[in-house]
């Protein structure tokens, strides 16, 4: 208790707590390598994984043209697993760091992006213009590729700042009020879109079914171009608060005593996961448990130091939801199953461990 | 330089639950809060930290309205205990005292923030627990490891000007012995040139650590002086309707004060 001058600071001990050096990086950093290299050489081109390597190589750097590869399994890896694999990496890290980021916000470990009505709010716009048919006219050209995700991305800012607004009074956002105003939006949102299915016709159903359960396979270039600019400014405004996300886990009172300005930043945060998830869903569907999941068992894992957690968060849920849709392309190739059904199959029992987990301890 | 509440009220929703009142804390002393459940204590301290704006009047820090104060400035010389703290998360009780840090450093974690930490937790008689998760400790040792965060939080001076620490019923979930170690710390602060606000419900801790004593009934004050002034059975039996009878003895700095029953016992 006291200046340091006055009680001596006893000598640094060793220091007990899990102070993880670089094995988890290692771990983590290792099994997205792994996980990116297998879903770019497996799928129904194969592509040997000797020549994959040579091949990027000189595809990104100015070597020449590969002799390794057939300009068949070439068109495949660049044309096509590459920017899905690229999209893969950016959805899944922002999903995941979005969620670690909302349940150290709300102080619970269950908040989801999906709780906050961006997902259902998504979905509503996604459907919204797959039933009105909504195109900007043909010639538009390029444009027109964006008019589902453009309404989807819209979707989830809306519902996001429709419950954020319901949720707050007086000039500060209450964190509980908000957590119901999100469930009340989402159901809102879910109605609206139970009424639009009834006046779809059969082909928008199954868009909108692909749509809801989530897909990494409309990525192309443009796509990841596009969507690049929302997910990699929303990971990089969520790694900055790490520090802060720590204090929050105090308690609002407590984090505020020590300095943080608590309204602003669940403002900052709640646009941030909304800007970042409203982009992730609106180019590849409502995919589920990767913003649930991943923070909770590397949390387990881990502790709870945002430092780590964060990043680690975005390294894994790259690579669960790589590794999904791995699967989902390959378990009953030549069709694919939807990407979300997947990081459900593998998040659900996962899920209900940990809650069982938890109850025992 | 003090800390000074002038002619402050403080609302919630549309009651008024303290004030109008005027109080100051200085470095050097300890001044302690006490009074009745529900006599606005701990809205006094919500106001006194700038979490709760007043209604009237206002609360200055170093002649500096509160609200003025950077936050990160306000942070590294004004530090608040609070009764209760929600921490559901699994930090160790050493990762807990080391946040106490964070208004000192852009980054966190250094050595000497960890070494303050740890000398937080000795102060607080809490160093055997600094690797266990806070979730896994008891309700007192909870509390003495918040209170080594907040001890880590002021533990050095501000460049300029001085600490301020509020305790908001910093014994209540304590044992005998613990209850003393935290006021002993809490008077070894002041010591040091810190100023202490201290919410206590035991009227002889009171007596026994504090420079001066305020009480508090219906959001007003009634009384502030040293302990043996204010300390009177008419005094006690007025605001907490209770019969005591107040001694002293040599061996001890304040006076005694030995409950004997309700004043007016329900029939």
């Amino acid at each position: 208790m006291s200046a340091s001058e006055a009680m001596p600071v006893p000598a640094a001990r060793p220091v007990p707590s899990r102070l993880p050096g670089a094995g988890p990086w290692v771990t983590l950093g290792g099994v997205l390598a792994l996980v990116v290299l297998a879903s770019l050489a497996i799928g129904t081109v194969p592509v040997p994984p000797s020549a994959l390597l040579g091949s990027l190589w000189e595809a990104l750097g100015p070597g020449e043209a590969s002799q390794r590869l057939d300009p068949m399994q070439r068109a495949v890896l660049l044309s096509l697993r590459l920017p899905r694999v690229v999209l893969g990496v950016m959805v899944g890290a922002v999903l995941a760091t979005a969620g670690a980021a909302l349940q150290a916000l709300f102080r619970n470990p269950l908040v989801e992006p999906g709780l906050l009505g961006t997902s259902s709010g998504a979905a509503l716009g996604a459907v919204l213009a797959i039933v009105l048919d909504v195109t900007l006219g043909t010639h538009m050209g390029a444009l027109r590729m964006l008019t589902v995700p453009g309404a989807a991305f819209c979707g989830a800012l809306g519902a996001t700042l429709l419950a954020q607004r319901l949720g707050s009074g007086g000039g500060r956002t209450d964190t509980p009020r908000m957590l119901l105003a999100g469930v009340a939006v989402s159901s809102g949102a879910f109605a609206g879109m139970g009424l639009l299915t009834q006046a779809a016709t059969d082909a928008q159903l199954r868009s909108i079914t692909f749509w809801s359960l989530g897909s990494l396979g409309g990525a192309s270039w443009e796509t990841v171009g596009v969507a690049a600019v929302p997910l990699l400014l929303t990971l990089g405004l969520l790694l900055r608060e790490a520090r802060a996300l720590n204090l929050m886990l105090l308690g609002e009172r407590e984090a505020w005593h020590l300095g943080v300005d608590v309204e602003r930043l669940k403002r900052r945060l709640i646009l941030a996961a909304a800007l970042g998830v409203g982009a992730a869903v609106a180019f590849t569907g409502m995919i589920g448990f990767v913003g649930l999941l991943v923070p909770a068992l590397l949390r387990m894992a881990l502790g709870p130091d945002h430092r780590r957690l964060l990043a680690a968060s975005a390294l894994s849920g790259a690579s669960l939801l790589l590794a999904a849709d791995l699967l989902s392309r390959t378990l009953a190739a030549p069709s694919e199953l939807p990407v979300g059904a997947l990081t459900s199959v593998l998040g659900v029992p996962a899920f209900i461990a940990l809650l069982a987990r938890k109850g025992a301890a | 330089m003090s800390l000074e509440a002038r002619e402050v009220e403080v609302w919630r929703g549309r009651g008024r639950v303290a004030g109008p009142l005027s109080l100051e804390v200085r470095p050097g002393e300890v001044l302690a809060v006490v009074g009745p459940n529900g006599a606005g204590k701990s809205s006094l301290l919500a106001a006194l930290s700038g979490e709760l704006r007043c209604k009237a009047g206002d609360v200055f820090l170093e002649g500096r309205a509160l609200h003025q104060w950077p936050s990160v400035e306000r942070a590294q010389r004004l530090g608040v205990l609070l009764q209760e703290s929600s921490l559901g998360f699994g930090f160790t009780a050493l990762e807990v005292a080391v946040l106490g840090r964070s208004p000192h450093a852009r980054r966190g974690g250094t050595a000497s923030d960890l070494e303050v930490a740890r000398a937080a937790l000795d102060a607080t008689d809490t160093q055997h627990l600094a690797s266990r998760a806070y979730t896994t400790l008891s309700g007192g040792e909870r509390q003495r490891v918040q209170l080594a965060r907040v001890l880590a939080q002021l533990w050095t001076p501000p460049a300029r000007g001085h600490r301020y620490l509020l305790l908001d019923e910093p014994t209540a979930s304590l044992d005998l012995s613990h209850q003393h170690l935290v006021l002993e710390r809490a008077r070894a602060f002041a010591r040091e040139g810190g100023a202490v606000l201290t919410v206590l419900h035991d009227l002889n801790l009171a007596a026994r650590y504090a420079d001066r004593i305020t009480v508090l009934d219906q959001g007003r004050c009634v009384e502030t002086g040293t302990p043996a002034g204010v300390l009177t059975p008419d005094l006690i039996a007025n605001t907490f309707g209770l019969r005591v009878e107040v001694v002293s003895r040599p061996d001890l700095p304040g006076p005694l004060v030995i409950p004997m029953g309700r004043a007016s016992p329900p029939p």
